[in-house]
């Protein structure tokens, strides 16, 4: 930890020194905001700790370790230093750490740097209340030095050091310069939580972001602009694993605008003064590919060869009692196999990365979700120290996975176009909405195929489930070496349901098509299978899908409390408007209980989702808003994905590569989202994810009771 | 070479007649408030007014805007202080924020003619936009909210 405080020119030169000539707060997130009260900004300023900087303005600065893609990790985290701090919220804004594993790693992923899984607050948690509370006991001993009493004597108003016996107060800018130079105390005590001022308190920490992002200020990658920038548009491989064998430049050389058109490992890139000249230029190429070694399969092959593996015996993953033989013997037995298409994450902001190749350095603007593994990349791919590699995280037009791509893969690329011009001037790769879409690194495509045994009483005995699909991990940092690779299975080998012969096997077959993380991860299917399964289970034992789920889940607090809160809000078993149906579905992920009761009609065969209550259990709640605004935006993504999402592979070639063809839900689609939260005492878990992977078997569920026949086949409509 | 007006401002530009208006205000006047999203009108990232119509900028030839008033985000208010913002704020409607820009643009056009809107109305004006966050639910309410503050 730091402490020292700055002066203002300090900081300046010191930003001249790591910026190359440019204010790092020039192109910084959450800069202040134009026009605003603080544009004159601080004189001196004090690094407290690596998360937070105090300005003798009143200014308060927390550094953001996590990205923010929408999911609220800056104003969550800064819910829980302020709350500690005791600080002035209208003062707190947000800014995006550097790359740098030491101060900023993740205890989730074994100390990198990185945003995913659901995890910035839950790695926070602690971490940040201790750096709030450790910079207001420098401020509390600051100003009991100054005004000689017993710092006992002293407490704190937001932003304010307060004597209540000499009725004398100080505000925390006015010791900033004081606070510096005080020793670092260790193991400074923490609040009782009934003392917190905003920490689950509602709409007490709004949005840092949202005054930036309703005036077109909020800067992201797309926005970046430096002096002497060439934008890059690239001619992509059409057909994952082709390679450039032959290229005419001379149509896109001819275009207004364009500077160079250069070759790199994955493809041709045309650089250009805009954006628009660029494209064209990429659209006047002529390249010839080597399409020897490229995927040619379709996803339809791809589905094929997943069912044909289901029929043959896997890896095994779990084995409870002795499924099989509980199967033989059960007095009824229910088999069900469901597909699951690839899906892209479709981001609203098109992958992009603006890059600064010097002779002795990079520097890198991008909504940075993997900081240190991409900084591990670039330095590896240059030669250069991590340390010379200076990521500046900039906000991120969704991500929903998409940019923590293990092998930076868009990072690299445009490294690539920076290396051939040899740093000549900062280039800002740019993909079009097709570019993005054909890039690949696709949710997986998945089988589940699940036999059944049940009593004569109805009651579940055995369980058998075979998981098909490709690894995400294999290959990349996160391979564990074991051919089980989590992502594959998670969700569906650790259901809670009180089966007591339970058998999980797993087939992780390698295909040419790239995938990835997105959002919910192998929950996005696994939840799916499991919850759909449970519901055709529940019909065939003629019992209700709540009580039944009840009955399965009496060693489970947890599961049981949002399930019982979901269907006592969404009046479960109450009278609905005629053809509708309530569907149902509860689901761990990372950490976190949501159930979801999904209420669904259908217009032209087709379903309609009207109203969902959503209860979440994410232990304690930091900031009870950002917490309904991800089971919201959880709920729209998994719905989005359900009714409409598929990837088309024809002949190895991505034919959904924009909205036209890879449909999204729209706000006519959008139902009334209903978020109860379960009270809790239990450390916090995340909220990004844990939305998604209910909604999908809440309407499913409630198409078969409209229908009469259980959805096994997604997306709902094609 | 030819003027055009952007949010009241006179503005020279000399680019390819064929440029689309977004790529004019992005990278030609530095304006990057409007977003770059599907470059098909598919997705409204891109929405601006001409003449307080709603348009897509990314399929709309800069050349073809003419004498007509262009308005973006920018030029919708001196401090984010313009109803439809205030109420954005106020129900907290943005997450990753990248496509506010266009449904801020597409709500104020909504508004402008159908000053009270129905649920029906809105879903209707803003189905053009699309949110990957899911935000539909507060666009919604926001609107509404906007609606009452604009009459106030």
């Amino acid at each position: 930890m730091t402490s020292r405080a700055w002066s203002r020119r300090d900081f300046v030169r010191t930003g001249i020194a790591v910026g190359g000539g440019l204010l790092v707060t020039v192109y910084g997130t959450g800069c202040a905001p134009k026009g605003g009260t603080s544009s004159a900004g601080p004189n001196e300023i004090w690094d407290a700790n690596a998360f937070i900087r105090l300005g003798d303005d009143g200014s308060v600065t927390i550094f953001s370790k996590h990205l923010e893609m929408g999911q609220g990790a800056y104003t969550g985290l800064a819910t829980i230093v302020a709350d500690e701090l005791d600080a002035d919220w209208s003062r707190v804004r947000v800014e995006g750490a550097p790359a740098d594993a030491q101060r900023y790693g993740n205890s989730a992923f074994g100390g990198i740097q990185g945003t995913g899984g659901s995890t910035a607050v839950a790695n926070s948690w602690e971490q940040h209340r201790q750096a709030g509370a450790t910079a207001r006991a420098l401020l509390l001993a600051a100003a009991a030095q100054q005004w000689s009493v017993p710092v006992e004597e002293l407490s704190t108003e937001p932003n304010t050091v307060v004597h209540t016996k000499s009725r004398r107060k100080a505000a925390y800018g006015s010791l900033v310069t004081a606070a510096a130079a005080l020793p670092v105390p260790e193991n400074v005590p923490l609040k009782d939580p009934k003392d917190f001022r905003y920490i689950g308190k509602d709409r007490a920490a709004l949005r840092t972001d949202a005054r930036d992002k309703t005036t077109g200020q909020a800067q992201f990658t797309q926005d970046v602009r430096l002096p002497g920038m060439l934008t890059a548009v690239v001619a992509h491989p059409p057909l994952f694993g082709a390679t450039v064998k032959s290229f005419d430049a001379s149509k896109a050389k001819a275009v207004r605008g364009v500077v160079d058109v250069v070759q790199i490992p994955n493809g041709v890139a045309v650089l250009a003064d805009n954006t628009w000249a660029a494209k064209q230029g990429r659209d006047a190429l002529a390249v010839e590919w080597d399409t020897g070694k490229a995927n040619t399969l379709g996803d339809a092959e791809i589905m094929a060869e997943l069912r044909r593996l289901a029929g043959r015996p896997g890896t095994e993953i779990r084995r409870d009692g002795n499924a099989a033989r509980a199967l033989a013997g059960a007095a009824k037995t229910v088999e069900a196999s469901y597909e699951f298409p690839y899906l892209s994450h479709a981001c609203m902001e098109p992958m992009n990365c603006v890059i600064d190749l010097k002779a002795d350095r990079v520097e890198i603007w991008n909504g940075e979700q993997f900081q240190t593994p991409d900084q591990m990349a670039v330095a590896a791919a240059t030669g250069f120290k991590p340390e010379q590699i200076k990521i500046n995280m900039l906000y991120a037009g969704g991500s929903f996975g998409r940019r923590a791509n293990p092998k930076a893969d868009y990072i690299l690329e445009a490294l690539s176009i920076a290396k051939a011009i040899e740093g000549r001037v900062p280039v800002k790769l740019v993909w079009t909405r097709e570019d993005d879409s054909a890039a690949g690194y696709f949710r997986p495509a998945f089988l589940h195929k699940i036999s059944a045994g049940l009593d004569a009483d109805g009651k579940p005995v055995a369980w058998s489930h075979r998981v098909v699909g490709q690894s995400i991990s294999a290959g990349t940092m996160f391979d564990s070496g074991t051919g089980k690779d989590p992502a594959s299975f998670e969700g569906a080998a650790d259901h809670p349901y009180d089966i007591p012969n339970v058998y999980v096997d797993l087939h992780s077959p390698v295909f040419g098509v790239p995938t990835q993380w997105w959002r919910s991860v192998g929950h996005t299917h696994t939840g799916f299978a499991v919850e759909m399964f449970v519901d055709e289970l529940a019909r065939s034992a003629g019992a209700d899908p709540v009580e039944f789920r009840r009955s399965l889940l009496g060693k489970e607090p947890r599961w049981l409390g949002v399930l019982n809160l979901a269907a006592e809000k969404a009046g479960w078993g109450g009278p609905l408007p005629e053809g509708r149906a309530r569907g149902v579905a509860v689901h761990k992920s990372f950490n976190s209980y949501v159930a979801e009761v999904a209420e669904v009609s259908l217009e032209d065969g087709k379903p309609r989702v009207h109203r969902v209550v959503c209860a979440v259990d994410c232990g304690i709640v930091v900031n009870p808003d950002v917490v309904r605004m991800q089971m919201e935006s959880g709920i729209a993504y998994g719905l989005s994905a359900a009714l409409y999402g598929r990837i088309a592979i024809d002949k190895g070639k991505v034919v959904s590569t924009n909205f036209d063809r890879y449909r999204v839900l729209r706000i006519n689609e959008m139902p009334a989202v209903e978020v109860h939260i379960v009270p809790s005492t239990e450390k916090p878990t995340g909220v990004g994810e844990p939305g998604t992977p209910p909604i999908g078997p809440a309407v499913a569920n409630a198409v078969a009771v409209l229908t009469g026949s259980p959805v096994r086949t997604l997306p709902f409509s094609v | 070479m030819a003027t055009i007006s952007v949010n009241g401002q006179a503005r020279e530009v000399d680019a390819d007649p064929a440029m689309p208006l977004l790529w004019v205000l992005r990278d030609v006047l530095g304006m990057t408030g409007t977003k770059f999203g599907c470059g098909i009108a598919q997705c409204g990232a891109c929405t601006v007014h001409l003449d307080g119509n709603p348009v897509r900028s990314c399929v709309t030839p800069w050349s073809a805007v003419g004498a007509k008033k262009v308005t973006t985000i920018e030029g919708l208010s001196d401090s984010g202080n313009h109803p439809v913002q205030q109420a954005w704020v106020e129900m907290q409607v943005p997450q990753c924020g990248y496509c506010q820009s266009g449904q801020i643009m597409s709500a104020v056009a909504l508004l402008e003619a159908t000053p009270k809107p129905t649920d029906a109305e809105i879903d209707q004006a803003m189905a053009g936009n699309i949110c990957r966050c899911g935000t539909y639910q507060r666009i919604r309410a926001a609107i509404h909210h906007a609606a009452e503050t604009r009459r106030a």
